[in-house]
């Protein structure tokens, strides 16, 4: 694998937005039951882009929904910006996913009810660092520098795939995450859509130390990380 | 506006067919609800409102006297305490001035009056009838009934005020006998005569009332029944009804003689309007008990349409309870706009019902539905229809803030 240039275990713990160690997690029930991560470690440092590699089934979108703290794991830990939270409640669970992280789905999952400015306004709703005014002037400059500063009043259903996977990538930046969580960002999309979101996500993560942990299948893409960690049968090989 | 009532509302306005049979459902419940407990109130407060008119609030009936029996002390013959033990009711009112003179001490009291009673037969040159005579004085009856309000005949009451061996007949006795005013009736009591004048014929509306009453002068009464003292009751009208009970206890304690509140005298009738209150409720609830499930149902879909959404909420710092708000939100905005339309509703059927022509002539007389539209109505349709709705609304509301983020996005969600 080319470009792999793994994160220096040295460095010192506040570049670190985020940790794991030993992380295991099983799926299913009874003779369906499957360990799908068998003591994963992996740590991100503020101003990097990681890339999660592997072939399908190997683990790596369970382990972002882990590291996003979605799901919950069997075993190991998480740090987020030096906070444990493996063995934290939901809602401490949730008030991190607020306030650290930011996640982009191959899916996009935009609420197609609402203007791709309501979209990006609604993390910073929850949050509520904000004025009504601010959020709404932070949304605008976000879907500006995404490139959809003309569309901010359409609805999800108005917005082209790349469209909506570029507010996607607004919304999640909207409350100034550490951590940004990626799950396959431009699967879904063509060539020329998928450059661009990629080259959006790495631009705004560089210019706002986020630290950047995408899952994908892409080899273009994940050439064009900082990081890259192959994965295998639930391990980083 | 809170972040989760607009998710809630958006996501109820894009199922706008479903909303719209959840929110007419509540309209009907909230509406048809008010519009029956309207309709019951009337007719049980016009019932209530007649009998208080022609029977008074309280009527002071029997004297009250303790039954005491002797009890030895320690053994010894003689030394005796003497215990009460039971009250014995002896019929009627014996020094009625007495009574009557105490009665109107009391601020409540507007107004009171002896009646002398007895059964009798009353013969008109048509036909003979079972009835009752009441003997009153008049100054004094006027205080506590509206028979004055009740004559039907445009003679009113001037004649039986003026002469004695007048008489007013009830309108139905009248019918009966085929009597009308300034015509002879002949009243027999234990083999004894008298000959009255029809003086007026008044109608009550209370068909029990009108078929058996005639209201002759106190004096006449105790010539007739021969009863030179006392009287069978002392009628009494309060300036609040609603404290007739509280009176009644009072006046018990002071006079020793058993006085009836008018909720007691008409307690069985008033069990039966209780009884079709509750029964009318009972049956229009259904409704509501659609609107809970039809909201339950629209819940139900929006949740299993909304599973990404809830999954990408959640991922955005949205807690388990922003999720259950968001859709109890949306049963509220339902609830809200149904009890508001469904008011309206109400009102205005209630208003078009009584202007329905529905004669009754039985036990009591009335050319219309009678409506008596009160705030208790809508509290109660309103009351109603939240618990339900909101118990419906709260299983797909848990359900929903249950959902694990990460089995959505992995495509596990149950």
């Amino acid at each position: 694998m080319s470009n792999v240039r793994p994160a220096s275990s040295a460095a010192p713990l506040g570049d670190f937005a985020l940790r794991c160690s030993g992380l295991q997690r099983y799926l299913g029930q009874g003779d369906g039951r499957v360990h799908v991560l068998k003591g994963v470690s992996f740590e991100a440092r503020r101003g990097q882009v990681y890339a999660i590699v592997g072939p399908s089934g190997c683990g790596k979108s369970t382990l972002l929904y882990l590291l996003g703290l979605l799901d919950q794991p069997d075993g190991g830990d998480i740090e987020i910006n030096g906070q444990r939270m493996s063995n934290s409640d939901d809602f401490a669970r949730t008030a991190a996913r607020g306030a650290h992280i930011g996640f982009v789905f191959q899916f996009h999952f935009l609420m197609l009810e609402f203007t791709a400015l309501e979209n990006v306004m609604m993390p910073m709703r929850k949050l509520g660092r904000l004025t009504a005014p601010e959020m709404e002037a932070r949304a605008r400059m976000l879907l500006e520098s995404v490139g959809l500063g003309a569309k901010t009043h359409r609805l999800g259903t108005q917005l082209s795939g790349g469209e909506q996977q570029r507010v996607a990538v607004a919304r999640a930046l909207a409350n100034q995450p550490s951590i940004i969580l990626a799950d396959e960002p431009t699967g879904n999309l063509d060539v020329k859509n998928s450059t661009l979101v990629f080259e959006l996500l790495t631009r705004l993560a560089k210019d706002n130390g986020q630290a950047v942990i995408l899952v994908t299948h892409n080899p273009e893409i994940a050439q064009r990380c900082d990081v890259t960690r192959p994965m295998r049968d639930g391990l980083f090989v | 506006m809170s972040p989760n009532f607009r998710i809630a509302f958006r996501f109820l306005t894009a199922k706008k067919r479903a909303m719209l049979m959840s929110l007419s459902c509540t309209v009907l419940g909230v509406g048809l609800f008010i519009v029956t407990q309207a309709t019951t109130s009337g007719f049980e407060e016009f019932f209530v409102k007649t009998l208080l008119g022609t029977d008074g609030a309280m009527r002071i009936e029997d004297r009250i006297q303790d039954t005491l029996r002797s009890m030895e002390v320690a053994g010894s013959p003689d030394f005796q305490i003497r215990q009460r033990e039971g009250v014995k009711y002896i019929e009627g009112v014996e020094e009625p001035q007495m009574i009557m003179d105490t009665v109107r001490s009391f601020a409540n009291v507007r107004g009171v009056s002896a009646v002398l009673r007895g059964n009798v037969q009353v013969t008109s040159p048509f036909k003979t009838e079972d009835a009752q005579v009441f003997g009153i004085k008049l100054e004094d009856h006027r205080f506590v009934s509206e028979l004055e309000r009740k004559i039907t005949t445009p003679e009113g009451l001037g004649k039986f005020q003026e002469s004695a061996a007048t008489a007013l007949v009830g309108r139905v006795l009248a019918d009966r006998l085929q009597l009308a005013v300034n015509e002879s009736i002949v009243i027999n009591v234990r083999g004894e005569s008298r000959r009255f004048v029809v003086a007026a014929i008044y109608e009550t509306g209370v068909r029990d009332i009108d078929k058996t009453r005639i209201y002759i002068d106190l004096a006449d009464a105790r010539s007739l029944l021969r009863k030179p003292t006392g009287a069978t009751f002392i009628q009494i009208s309060l300036h609040d009804p609603n404290r007739a009970r509280q009176e009644a206890a009072h006046l018990e304690e002071v006079l020793r003689h058993s006085v009836r509140p008018w909720q007691e005298r008409e307690k069985e009738w008033l069990s039966v309007f209780r009884a079709l209150s509750v029964s009318s409720a009972i049956t229009v609830t259904v409704f509501t008990l659609i609107a809970s499930l039809a909201m339950f149902n629209t819940l139900a879909m929006i949740v299993l349409e909304k599973t990404k959404d809830i999954a990408i909420l959640r991922s955005m710092g949205y807690e388990r309870r922003d999720i259950t708000r968001i859709f109890l939100w949306q049963a509220a905005i339902v609830l809200a706009i149904g009890a508001i339309v469904g008011g309206i509703f109400g009102a205005v059927v209630s208003w078009g019902v009584s202007l329905v022509p529905l004669p009754i002539n039985t036990l009591f007389k009335t050319e219309h539905f009678i409506v008596a539209l009160s705030p208790w109505h809508f509290v109660q349709a309103i009351t109603t229809a939240v618990v339900m709705v909101m118990i419906a609304s709260l299983v797909p509301a848990r359900r929903a803030a249950r959902l694990e983020p990460g089995d959505i996005v992995r495509g596990t969600a149950q």
